[in-house]
Parts: C-alpha cells; structure tokens; sequence
C-alpha cells in the first residue's frame, strides 16, 4: 500500500495513515471489501511502532470507512456514499474554522461572514439574490 | 495495561557529581518508550539501573515488581540489552557469541536467531574482533532479541550506523512490539526514528524528566507559529508562551505551549500577527525545551 510518513509537517502519524487509506478509497485505489495490510506488515513497511497502525485502523473504523473482522483483518467498508460526506464535511468543516480564526483576527463576526458568503455568491451566480451585508465591515 | 517498570523518585550520583535527579519513570507492556535527552542527560545511567548494573542512591527501580539489584537472574533472563558500546566477547566467533548467550536464555529461539543472521547476512564463523561497525550491531541485536525477551532494552542503538543496519534495529522493535505485545525503552539522538517509534516520549534534561507522556499528546501541547510584525525586531521580542524563536527583522518562527489564541493575543499586543501555525515536530519541542536554562525548564 502506498503510504509516506513525513514527520517533518507536525501532522502526527496515525492521521497521516489515516488521511491517506481515507484518499486511497475515496479513490477507488483501494476497493470495497479489499483487505489492508496486517498491522505488522504495514509498521515493518513504513518503520513506525505498530500500536500507531492499532490507532489508525481504529480511526479508520470509527469513520466508517474500514471493519474488523476478529481473528482475519481489517477491510474497506461498502458504504462509500456514508464516507464520503462525511469526509466532504471534514474539508470543508477545517476551511470554515480556519476561516472563522481569520474573520476573528481582522474583527468580523461569525453573521459578518454569513451575510458576506451569500454576497460571494451572489455575486458569482447572478441568478440569486442575497440581502446586502451591512456595515463597515463588508469592505475588504 | 500490566506495568513492566516502575521507577520511583530515583536519585543518584557518582561522587559528588549528580546524575539522576528524583526521576520517575514507569512503562507498561506492549508499548514503545523513546528517550531523548543531550548527552548527559542521565538516560544511560537510567537504563542501567533497570539492568540492575547500577544501585539507586535513593528511590526505588522495579522490573516486572522485581529489583534488578536483589534479582538479577529474575530479571535479566527476561529482558534484552544492546548498549551504545555493543560490549561483545572480541575473542568469540559468532556463532559461539550465539551458545554463549543461549546459554543463559532458556527461552532462546534458535530458529529466530538463525533467520536474523541470514537475513542480516553475517558469517557465523567470523570471530566478534574482525566485524565491521555495522555487523557488531547486528550481533549484539541478536544477541538482544533471540529469547524474546518481554523488555527491550536499547541504548542509543543507531548511533552511528548506516541506515540499512538502523533499519535492521527498527524492524526488530516492530517485532518485539507486533508479536505478542512485548515492551521496548530505547534512547536515540535520532528525533525523527523516536517519533516514529515511540508510543511515549520521555525527555531528560541535566538528570531530570522534563517532559513525559503519550508522544501525541506532548506534541499536541506545542505548536510552532510563522509570526509578521509591523516593527523591525533585532533581538527576539518577548512573547509569553514562546519557547524558542527563529528568524529576524519583522519575521519570525516561534515554537510555543499553550493555546494558540493566548499566543495569538501576545502577538497582537506586539503589533504583529500570526501568519500560519501548525503542531510541533519532537525536534522543534526537544529542541526549544532543551535549549533553555534548567530554571526556566521548571518555571514553564
């Protein structure tokens, strides 16, 4: 399986193995059904301590996006749709909050970026209307 | 989780040179326990005292609830050791190296021990005087490891080897770990291999444990910040939460603890802004909380 651990971008690793089986099926790199490495395999592959990949795997679970099966393995689930909104939730969900920390920082508020996001898109789909954002605020 | 060590406020000093200052250090079974710390730190004198090769001046060592000093054959029986300086037998061949240390192991895997050193690729009849750097390790490895011992001792293990040889180290701690939940301590200048090995990180300073715990959770408690100031700055401004500081005139990185808004609030009142921010690497957190004064690393 085709993972790369950096330890250098301060992303710990089980997210990394994480985020990157999550790509691997969103994909179609890894089918439904198809067994991932064992836990061994896959620690002596990328030389990190196996209990790394017992977390993984158990986030992988947690999402929905793998299963266990006792005494055989861990497999990609079936149920993709699921998956993938909520890992569409999960992008979008780090943008807003990186968004709201900036909207903070420059003092709009949360309603200043609603209002100012149905401009947005007002503005680049002429075919709705959005009630202006008001205040000093709306100016860049 | 069973407890495999459990030191107890343990001090010691050779003559009236402190090296081991109230430490404390516990690990349990089936996890993966990295150490770092400069040279001189007091890992090795830590690691030793688990051995039983050395006796605490206070506080108090238990291997699996047994003292290594009272018990050495209980305990040394069940553990592994390869130390910094490989202290082999020049005068024996390998394989002689090998019935040597069976000997001692009942739980000796001759099987296990045969595949390493095909795997490794060393001559069983080569005496231990005439072996590179590279294939001591590799003996002193095997000689650690063929009685899969319940605790993995590891000092420094990579030091000075080349990466085939340290990756040789780290497949044998995966083992040691995947198959049937064994437990390793290893110490390595190396930050990168303690991160990805290490479940714990346990960082020594001057004798002392400054900083222990889940490596995931000690890293989440730091962040290393980019920082733009309107002003120009010669010398690093004061910020409250920062540890370390790199950079100069109106840019800088800083590595700091606590949340990010309390940093963000002490860049603001500087004049300046956070520009991007992300977790910590080991090496960013190792390295500003080494750098410091030990007054400064207690008043943190």
């Amino acid at each position: 399986m085709d993972i790369t651990i950096n330890v250098t971008d301060g992303v710990p690793i089980y997210r990394q193995i994480v985020n990157q089986i999550k790509y691997l099926v969103a994909s179609g790199l890894l089918l439904p059904g198809e067994e991932l490495p064992p836990i061994r395999t896959l620690a002596l592959q990328l030389k990190v301590t196996p209990n790394t990949i017992v977390k993984a795997y158990g986030e992988l679970e947690i999402a929905g996006v793998a299963y266990s099966r006792r005494g055989s393995g861990t497999f990609v689930s079936e149920g993709r749709p699921q998956l993938a909104l909520r890992e569409r939730r999960r992008i979008i969900e780090q943008r807003i909050d990186a968004l709201l920390a900036e909207a903070h920082q420059l003092n709009f508020t949360a309603d200043d970026i609603l209002r100012m996001v149905r401009e947005r898109q007002a503005a680049m789909d002429p075919g709705t209307t959005a009630e202006p954002a008001a205040g000093k605020n709306v100016e860049k | 989780m069973r407890q495999i060590v459990d030191v107890n406020d343990l001090s010691r000093s050779f003559g009236s040179k402190s090296a081991l200052d109230g430490v404390s250090f516990r690990a349990a079974a089936g996890q993966v326990y990295g150490l770092v710390g400069a040279n001189g730190a007091g890992k090795t004198t830590l690691l030793k005292h688990l051995l039983g090769l050395l006796r605490a001046t206070t506080g108090s060592v238990r291997v699996f609830g047994l003292d290594p000093v009272r018990d050495p054959v209980g305990v040394l029986s069940r553990v592994g050791y390869l130390s910094e300086e490989r202290e082999l037998p020049e005068w024996m061949r390998v394989d002689e190296l090998m019935d040597y240390t069976r000997a001692f192991h009942p739980t000796w895997d001759a099987s296990y021990a045969r595949e390493l050193l095909e795997s490794f690729a060393l001559d069983p009849s080569k005496k231990v005087k005439e072996l590179s750097k590279g294939m001591r390790a590799q003996a002193g490895l095997i000689a650690a490891v063929a009685h899969r011992p319940e605790l993995l001792i590891l000092d420094e293990p990579s030091s000075g080897l080349d990466a085939i040889v340290r990756r040789d180290i780290l497949d044998a701690i995966v083992r040691t770990v995947a198959d049937d939940g064994r437990t390793v301590i290893f110490s390595s200048h190396l930050l990168d291999e303690v991160e990805r090995m290490s479940d714990h990180v346990t960082l020594m300073h001057q004798g002392r444990v400054t900083l222990s715990g889940v490596l995931d959770d000690v890293r989440r408690g730091y962040q290393r910040s980019r920082v733009r100031f309107a002003e120009h700055f010669d010398q690093p401004p004061v910020l409250e939460t920062a540890l370390a500081m790199e950079g100069g005139g109106r840019t800088w990185s800083v590595v700091h603890s606590g949340s990010l808004e309390q940093f963000r609030h002490s860049v603001t009142a500087r004049g300046g802004e956070v520009v991007e921010s992300r977790d910590a690497t080991l090496e960013e957190i190792f390295l500003a909380r080494a750098g410091r004064s030990r007054s400064q690393v207690e008043a943190a």
